[in-house]
């Protein structure tokens, strides 16, 4: 595999029963290709738990799933309300989500410490009323 | 320890996946927070829950786990039912709470955390 591999996903914002379809599709492109079930496991997860956010805060948006020799790297962009205290929001336990949506399983402020968790590199770009892009990479 | 076992002990029905019940599972975790779910668990898990949604079936998946029980007789959907049945997970539902179904697991040697002690 000497060229990378682009999996390009928009996320419905609306549907909350239907988030996480891309994820799913990522895990089955990833099985496909031969990756080690820890490795599709890892990039499953952050991926999952970023569409669920961007369900949950942001109307949807866009996830990029870039497979490389060496690496898999996760990209995920919105146009939501963006992120105001990062630092604040990588607490576990700590969450801006609305009840309603702890009572769908989700909000416990685990998220984003989830994604770290489970990936080698996460950055993420965020600006207040604008939207927010988080990088995750995923060594092979 | 089998599924089969495990629907013996919660003395649950099988809504899905019984040809599936002779495979093993190693860790259990108990949790109506998907979030907390995707933190903790280990390789092929059952998971218990009260939390009725298709993001459970989701969660149970990128988990790679095996079994979902729902607790408080809570009955699935059938579209979650045809999203377990696609991932090859198998569903049981239970009278037990919570506590008990976790606790009935427990004391019968799945402790949790991957290890099992019978």
């Amino acid at each position: 595999m000497s060229e990378s591999l682009i999996f390009h996903f928009d996320v419905d914002g609306e549907d909350f029963t239907s988030a996480g379809q891309a994820s799913v599709q990522v895990k089955k492109n990833l099985r496909r290709l031969g990756i080690s079930p820890e490795i599709i496991r890892q990039v499953s997860i952050a991926m999952y738990e970023g569409e669920i956010n961007m369900v949950i805060h942001a109307h949807g948006g866009s996830a990029d799933v870039v497979v490389n020799e060496d690496k898999i790297e996760i990209i995920l962009a919105d146009k939501g309300p963006g992120i105001a205290d990062i630092e604040l929001a990588m607490q576990e336990g700590y969450s801006t989500a609305p009840d309603s949506v702890r009572s769908l399983g989700f909000g416990a402020g685990m998220g984003l410490p989830n994604m770290k968790r489970y990936t080698d590199e996460m950055t993420i770009e965020s600006k207040v009323g604008e939207g927010t892009t988080i990088k995750m990479v995923v060594k092979l | 320890m089998k599924i089969s076992e495990i629907k013996k002990l919660l003395n649950a029905k099988v809504i899905c996946g019984e040809e599936l019940a002779e495979n093993d599972v190693y860790s259990a975790c108990g949790s109506d927070m998907m979030s907390d779910v995707l933190a903790y668990v280990k390789d092929q898990a059952v998971l218990l829950t009260g939390l009725v949604n298709s993001q459970v079936i989701r969660t149970a998946e990128m988990m790679d786990m095996v079994c979902i029980v729902f607790v408080r007789s809570k009955q699935p959907t059938e579209e979650m039912i045809e999203l377990a049945k696609d991932s090859g997970i198998v569903i049981l539902t239970t009278d037990l709470r919570l506590y008990e179904a976790c606790g009935q697991l427990y004391v019968n040697g799945l402790v949790g955390n991957g290890r099992t002690e019978v």
